[in-house]
C-alpha cells in the first residue's frame, strides 16, 4: 500500500476536468454543463484517466462516494444516456427500462471506462447488473447491498461493515491505504457540496424564477462526472450569479417533479416542463442529494456514514424504510416547497416507479392535490403530446 | 416395463397427494378467513415458515394464491382490477392479483384467503418489499424485512473470508431476534424454542427428501417433470414446510420416484423421453398444461428447473439445521437460503453448465416473463454464456406468468416446434445419420 497519487486531503483541486474559464458567466456555464451533461461522452472521465486517475463507476442510486475519493479516484455516476444502442440490448431482454441497457452500453463500447463497477440491488432489473457486468467485462463488478431493513437496530453496524467491505476492495485495487483522517476530509468536501446543492434548491423553493428546472438539473448533474472539488468551487462561484440574475416572476404553477430517482428523464422534457411551471422541488439525481445534513465527525467516518445514508437521509421508492412511507413523503415535500400540483413521472418499465406511481396518486387524491401521471424513456425525443396534456393540466388549475 | 409396473399405486401417488394436500392446505386459509383468525403473510423466497409456524399461526403465500388465479384462468379479472385502480401494465402480474384479491375481500378461485395481521419478507426480490407497503396502506399491516446480503459479485472460485460471512450471519440474526416479539405478540403466545426445534426437524427431513428427488431425476428418463410436477411439489414444499405432513409427503414422493427409476417409468404421460431439457425462469401459469405439451409432444422432458432451485426456501443446497442452537442456524439457513436463490436467479450460469453435465440434457429453455425482472433480466446474457461453454441448444422464449396478453401461443408453437427441429437435426449428426432431413417422430398429444 502506497500513499494515493492524488492527495484529495488539501481540498484542492487535483485536475481540471472543465473546459470552463476560472470565473464563467453563468449563461456561458450553464450552457457548457448542458452540453457536457447531454453529450454522452464522458470527456471528463476520459481525461481523467488519460492523467493516471482511477475511477470508481456507482449505479444509480445512492453510493458513498467519499469512499472513492478518499481513495484518490474519481467516482462516477453511472445514470445510463440518450444514446443508440448497438451492444448492450443482445444481453438483455425485453419489458426493462432503457437505463440498464444504456449504462451497458457505454461500459461495452468503452465510452466510460472504469476500474471498478458498483450497483445496488434497487430494483429486480438493476440486481442483475453486476452478474451481466461481470461476464462482460474484465474489471471488478460489485453489489453493495444497502440495508432494505433500515428499521433494525443492527443495521447501522451491518453497513458500517459493508462500507468497510467496498473500502477494502477500493483500497487492494488502487494499492492505497485509506486513512480516518483522509476519509474525515473527503466527508468534509462532500458535506460542503450537499450544502451548496441545498443553496441550490433553496433558490429552486424561494425564487424559482431565477433558475429552471433544467439549468438546476445539469449544475447538479455535472457533479457526477467531475471532481467534487471542482464542483465545489464552480457552485461556490455560480450560486451568487443566480441570486443576481435579472429575471423576474411570471404567471406559472409551482409543481413538485417526482420519477427521477434512477433513470433521468431527457433534457429537453424538463425544458418543455419549464414552459408551464416552476419546479420548486424534485427528486432528479437524488442519490447526489440522498444525505441531507452534514455526515460531520462526531463518529468514526465510516460509521458515520452509515448512520447519515439510514438517519440523516431523503426517500425513493427503492429504499424501504417504515419511517418514510412514500406518499407521506412526498407531501412533506410538496409542502416544504409549498407546491401546487405535482407531475408524477416514472422511467418506462420502471417497476418502482410505476408502482410508487400508485400510492403517490392516492395519497394526493387524498389530500385534494392535483398531479399530473406521465411516463418517459431517455431516448424521449418527441414532447408535443406532453406539452398539450401538460398545457391542458396547468391551465385547469389556473383557470378552474 | 409390464402392466403390472405401471399400474402400481405408487405410480401417480406423489401428484394425488400433493393436490389433496394443497386442498387442505388452502381449506385451512378459509377457515381462518371465515373465523377472523390472524394470518401472516410470507413469500417464497425466505418464508421464515419454520419460526411462524412455532407460533401456530398460518401462513399465507401471495405469490401462490396469485399463480393460482392463472392457473385457474382467471388472472385477468384480478389482473384488470389492479389495472383500473392504476396499476401499470407494466408491473408484476401476482402483485396486482393480489391487490385485486384484496380490493375483492380475499376472494379467490380456492376460497377465501384471510387478510394480513401480520407480514415477513425478505429481499430476496424487491418487489416483495413494494407489495408488503400495499398492506401496510390497506390495513396498517406491521411488516418486518429480513435484510439479507447476497453475494457480492459474480462468483469468482475464491472463497468467502469466514468473517465476512459470520458477520452477515449475525445481521440476520439480530433480525430475526427482533421479530420474534412481533410474533408473539400477534399470537399472543410466548416463543417456544423446543417447539421450533422440532419445526426445523421436519425441515430438515423435508429438505433431504428434496435433494434426493432432484438427484433422482438424472436417471434416464427423468422420473418426473421438473416444471409441472416441480411446480406442484413446490408448492407442497412451501406451504408444508416445517411439518410432519411435509415431511412425511416428500419421503413417499420420493419412494414413488425411487420405483420410478428403478422400473425406468418416465416424466411424460402417453410417450417417450426423447430430449433432456432444463427449464430457467417461472412457468407459464396462463396456459400451464399447454406448455407443458408444447415440448411433452415432441418427447421433450424438462428434467431440471432453475425453479425447483430458487422457489425451494434453499431444499437444494446442502444444509441442514443444527437443533442445538436453533435460532442460529436458522439464520445460517435463512442467509444461505437466500442467498442461494438470489445466486440461482442471477448468477445461474455455471449451475445451468454444471447441471448439463449432471443431467446430460440436450437443450435449455428460457422462460423470461414480462412480470418478474428478477429472474427475467439476465437471462440472455447467461444463455450466451452457456452456449459458449457447451454444445447444447437453447430456446428463449418471452411471455408471462401470469398476464394472458403476453402470451402468444401460436407465435410459441412455431419457435418450440423449430428448436425441437433442431435438437433432431443435431441428434441425427450426432449419431452419424445422413438424412438429417428426414422427419422425426412426435409423441401423441396427451391432451
Amino acid at each position: 500500500m502506497s500513499q494515493p497519487a492524488i492527495d484529495r486531503t488539501s481540498g484542492a483541486i487535483p485536475m481540471r476536468l472543465l473546459e470552463l474559464p476560472e470565473k464563467p458567466g453563468l449563461d456561458e456555464a450553464i450552457e457548457y454543463c448542458r452540453e457536457l451533461v447531454e453529450d454522452a461522452d464522458f470527456r471528463t472521465v476520459r481525461r481523467w484517466r488519460e492523467a493516471g486517475g482511477k475511477v470508481l463507476g456507482h449505479f444509480q442510486v445512492y453510493f458513498p462516494e467519499e469512499l472513492a475519493h478518499a481513495a484518490g479516484w474519481l467516482p462516477v455516476k453511472v445514470r445510463g444516456a440518450p444514446i443508440d444502442r448497438r451492444e448492450a440490448d443482445s444481453k438483455f431482454g425485453s419489458y426493462l427500462c432503457s437505463i440498464l441497457k444504456s449504462s451497458m452500453e457505454l461500459a461495452l463500447t468503452g465510452t466510460l471506462k472504469v476500474d471498478m463497477f458498483v450497483t445496488h440491488p434497487i430494483c429486480d432489473a438493476a440486481r442483475n447488473l453486476a452478474g451481466i457486468w461481470g461476464r462482460n467485462l474484465p474489471e471488478p463488478a460489485r453489489i453493495l447491498y444497502l440495508p432494505q431493513n433500515p428499521n433494525s437496530a443492527f443495521s447501522g453496524e451491518y453497513l458500517t461493515e459493508e462500507y468497510r467491505r467496498v473500502q477494502r476492495e477500493i483500497e487492494e485495487i488502487g494499492g492505497v491505504k485509506v486513512t480516518d483522517e483522509m476519509l474525515a476530509a473527503s466527508i468534509d468536501l462532500f458535506d460542503e457540496n450537499r450544502r451548496l446543492l441545498r443553496e441550490l434548491y433553496d433558490i429552486k423553493r424561494q425564487t424559482p424564477w431565477l433558475l429552471a428546472i433544467d439549468e438546476a438539473y445539469v449544475l447538479v448533474s455535472v457533479g457526477g462526472m467531475i471532481t467534487r472539488e471542482e464542483h465545489n468551487e464552480l457552485l461556490r462561484h455560480l450560486l451568487p450569479l443566480i441570486h443576481e440574475r435579472d429575471l423576474h416572476k411570471q404567471d406559472k404553477i409551482r409543481i413538485v417533479f417526482e420519477g427521477g430517482f434512477c433513470e433521468q428523464p431527457p433534457l429537453d422534457l424538463l425544458r418543455a416542463i419549464s414552459h408551464f411551471c416552476y419546479v420548486v422541488d424534485d427528486d432528479l439525481l437524488i442519490g447526489l442529494r440522498w444525505i441531507l445534513e452534514d455526515v460531520g465527525h462526531e463518529a468514526p467516518p465510516l460509521e458515520a456514514l452509515a448512520d447519515a445514508y439510514l438517519n440523516k437521509s431523503s426517500y425513493s421508492p427503492v429504499q424501504h424504510d417504515l419511517r418514510k412511507p412514500k406518499e407521506h413523503m412526498l407531501l412533506e415535500r410538496v409542502r416544504g416547497a409549498q407546491a401546487e400540483a405535482v407531475i408524477i413521472s416514472a422511467a418506462k418499465m420502471c417497476e418502482p416507479g410505476l408502482d410508487e406511481q400508485v400510492a403517490y396518486s392516492q395519497g394526493l387524491d387524498a389530500e385534494g392535490i392535483p398531479y399530473f401521471l406521465t411516463e418517459f424513456e431517455e431516448r424521449m425525443t418527441s414532447f408535443d403530446h406532453l406539452q398539450i396534456q401538460l398545457e391542458t393540466f396547468v391551465e385547469n388549475l389556473l383557470f378552474a | 416395463m409390464d402392466t403390472q409396473t405401471l399400474e402400481s399405486p405408487l405410480v401417480g401417488r406423489g401428484a394425488r397427494d400433493g393436490g389433496r394436500l394443497f386442498r387442505e392446505w388452502f381449506d385451512r386459509l378459509n377457515a381462518t378467513a371465515a373465523s377472523g383468525d390472524k394470518a401472516a403473510y410470507v413469500f417464497v423466497m425466505g418464508s421464515l415458515s419454520e419460526l411462524i409456524t412455532t407460533f401456530d399461526i398460518p401462513t399465507v403465500f401471495p405469490e401462490i394464491n396469485a399463480l393460482q388465479t392463472a392457473v385457474r384462468r382467471v388472472s385477468d379479472d384480478y389482473i384488470n382490477l389492479a389495472e383500473d385502480h392504476g396499476f401499470s401494465p407494466d408491473v408484476c402480474g401476482y402483485v396486482k392479483a393480489d391487490y385485486a384479491l384484496q380490493l375483492k375481500g380475499g376472494e379467490h378461485p380456492m376460497g377465501t384467503i384471510p387478510k394480513p395481521s401480520i407480514a415477513v419478507l425478505t429481499n430476496a426480490c424487491n418487489t416483495y418489499l413494494k407489495w408488503a407497503e400495499i398492506w401496510e396502506r390497506m390495513y396498517d399491516t406491521p411488516t418486518y424485512t429480513i435484510d439479507i446480503p447476497g453475494t457480492r459479485g459474480l462468483p469468482d472460485g475464491k472463497p468467502e473470508p469466514p468473517e465476512d460471512f459470520e458477520r452477515d450471519w449475525r445481521y440476520v440474526e439480530n433480525q430475526i431476534r427482533e421479530l420474534i416479539p412481533a410474533l408473539e405478540e400477534v399470537s399472543g403466545k410466548a416463543f417456544d424454542i423446543d417447539r421450533l426445534r422440532e419445526v426445523l426437524a421436519a425441515t430438515n427431513d423435508m429438505g433431504r427428501s428434496w435433494r434426493r428427488l432432484l438427484e433422482l431425476n438424472q436417471s434416464t428418463p427423468a422420473v418426473f417433470d421438473a416444471m409441472t410436477d416441480g411446480t406442484i411439489f413446490l408448492g407442497v414444499a412451501n406451504a408444508l414446510r416445517g411439518t410432519q405432513e411435509g415431511a412425511d409427503y416428500f419421503r413417499d414422493l420420493v419412494e414413488e420416484m425411487e420405483y420410478k427409476a428403478a422400473n425406468g417409468i418416465g416424466s411424460i404421460l402417453n410417450g417417450e423421453e426423447k430430449y433432456r431439457l432444463a427449464f430457467v425462469g417461472v412457468p407459464c401459469y396462463p396456459i400451464f398444461k399447454r406448455f407443458y405439451h408444447l415440448f411433452a409432444d415432441w418427447g421433450g422432458a424438462f428434467v431440471t428447473s432453475t425453479y425447483t432451485w430458487f422457489a425451494s426456501g434453499g431444499f437444494y443446497l446442502d444444509f441442514e439445521y443444527d437443533l442445538e442452537r436453533p435460532i442460529e442456524s436458522l439464520a445460517e439457513g435463512l442467509l444461505l437460503g437466500v442467498r442461494g436463490a438470489m445466486d440461482a436467479m442471477l448468477f445461474h450460469d455455471k449451475m445451468l453448465i454444471d447441471a448439463i453435465d449432471r443431467f446430460d440434457l440436450d437443450g435449455v429453455v428460457y422462460h423470461p416473463v414480462k412480470s418478474c425482472r428478477t429472474v427475467s433480466t439476465g437471462l440472455a446474457d447467461s444463455r450466451r454464456m452457456v452456449l459458449e461453454n457447451r454444445d447444447v441448444l437453447c430456446l428463449f422464449l418471452e411471455s408471462d406468468m401470469m398476464d394472458k396478453r403476453v402470451v402468444s401461443e401460436a407465435q410459441m408453437k412455431n419457435r418450440i416446434d423449430a428448436f425441437f427441429e433442431g435438437l433432431d437435426s443435431r441428434k441425427r449428426r450426432l449419431a452419424g445419420v445422413g438424412d438429417v432431413a428426414a422427419g422425426s417422430g412426435r409423441n401423441a398429444s396427451g391432451e
